[in-house]
């Protein structure tokens, strides 16, 4: 029981490590020395960043928001699972935690496929995605594999 | 007050160099920081295209604004290397470039008494994207640094950075404090209305009693 607790409870700081560093990282789309993210895009010279915002685009804004809401989705139910922890019923479901978690595994689904679809074709072959990129698409399965999990769960004992 | 009167008294027996020493001076100014005139415009201007923009301009002097302030605003196209004068204001009258591209379309909208260098450009094409540079003199401030804004002409106004991140945001994060707001006023209420549901069904009762006795009281009356 110890067990599963401790590795449900790994799994969800995995999933909120993950999306913290997806949101915020510089690395969704990587040509040569540019670096493009949600927020800002970097050109390195000289061993300096120039960076000018981004933003206008009204695409680039709803995958910022659905980012930062999965985010704060996944911390609020990380903080309420620690709450059910102490005041469930016995043979009770973590049923609050398993809404808010799947609310972020949907929003964080839902910005990677804007993502995905909208940002622009590379001009050149070197483009490519960046790990942020690649992590905010891991995260969609992590997050709703742990609120399944937090479903099923039962408090025992 | 007896310490001040002490101090008083030593002064007074003081020799006149030394008095003199006391004293603060008052009338100067340091000259470096004071006598630079700031001039503020915006840093740029979003514009339809054919709509009308202003371009407001305003300074700031350490001197009262005399009656020969003057503005002078002068443009340079994107791509261009020189700047022209479009647009000066001294001796009290507005002069306009009779020449160039902004004759017929430009309008001083400003109130140099209140510091305040504004012009209005009418009608926005293209071929006004470029910067715009403001230069205000309030005699005798004359030196100091000239202001410069972009002008940007769009079809359409782009949508500022951060507007729809925050209402999607916003949005959410409302709904959800309404769902749980109205999930625990439901609670409550229900836990209100399960007291006063055993109320209304001891009522129920009561009438349902009255009313089977009425209709039994009705049975006995002959039919008409």
């Amino acid at each position: 029981m110890l067990a599963i607790l401790f590795a449900t409870l790994v799994l969800h700081l995995t999933d909120l490590i993950i999306l913290f560093v997806s949101t915020c990282a510089n690395a969704w789309r990587i040509q040569g020395t540019e670096s493009n993210d949600l927020w800002y895009s970097c050109v390195q010279n000289n061993g300096g960043h120039t960076c000018k915002g981004t933003g206008d685009e009204e695409w680039l804004q709803a995958v910022q928001a659905l980012m930062v809401l999965a985010t704060i989705f996944s911390l609020t139910s990380f903080i309420i699972f620690l709450c059910q922890l102490f005041t469930l019923v016995k043979g009770g479901r973590f049923f609050f935690t398993a809404v808010f978690q799947i609310l972020a595994s949907l929003f964080v689904m839902s910005g990677a496929i804007i993502y995905t679809v909208m940002s622009p074709k590379g001009k050149s072959d070197s483009e490519s995605y960046g790990y942020a990129f690649v992590l905010a698409w891991l995260a969609f399965p992590l997050t709703l594999i742990s609120g399944f999990i937090y479903i099923v769960l039962r408090k025992k004992e | 007050m007896a310490i001040f009167s002490i101090l008083l008294s030593s002064s007074a027996s003081l020799s006149p160099p030394a008095s003199l020493v006391l004293e603060l001076p008052v009338t100067s100014l340091p000259s470096s920081q004071c006598t630079a005139i700031s001039v503020y415009t915006n840093w740029e201007k979003h514009a339809l295209l054919g709509s009308d923009v202003r371009l407001s301009c305003s300074f700031f002097s350490w001197h009262w604004t005399s009656s020969e302030v003057t503005f002078s605003w002068s443009y340079r196209a994107d791509g261009a290397k020189e700047s022209t004068t479009i647009f000066h204001y001294t001796n009290g009258a507005p002069y306009i470039g009779t020449k160039g591209p902004f004759k017929d379309r430009l309008d001083f909208v400003g109130n140099p008494n209140r510091r305040d260098g504004s012009i209005l450009i009418r009608n926005v094409d293209y071929n006004d994207n470029g910067t715009f540079t403001c230069d205000a003199k309030n005699p005798p401030d004359i030196m100091g640094h000239s202001s410069n804004v972009r002008l940007l002409v769009f079809e359409k106004v782009p949508v500022q950075a951060g507007v729809i991140t925050g209402a999607i945001i916003g949005v959410v994060l409302g709904v959800l404090i309404l769902v749980v707001a109205i999930y625990y006023l439901m609670r409550f209420l229900v836990a209100r209305r399960v007291f006063s549901l055993s109320m209304s069904r001891h009522g129920k009762k009561g009438k349902g009693k009255e009313g089977s006795q009425q209709r039994q009281a009705s049975g006995h009356l002959p039919p008409p």
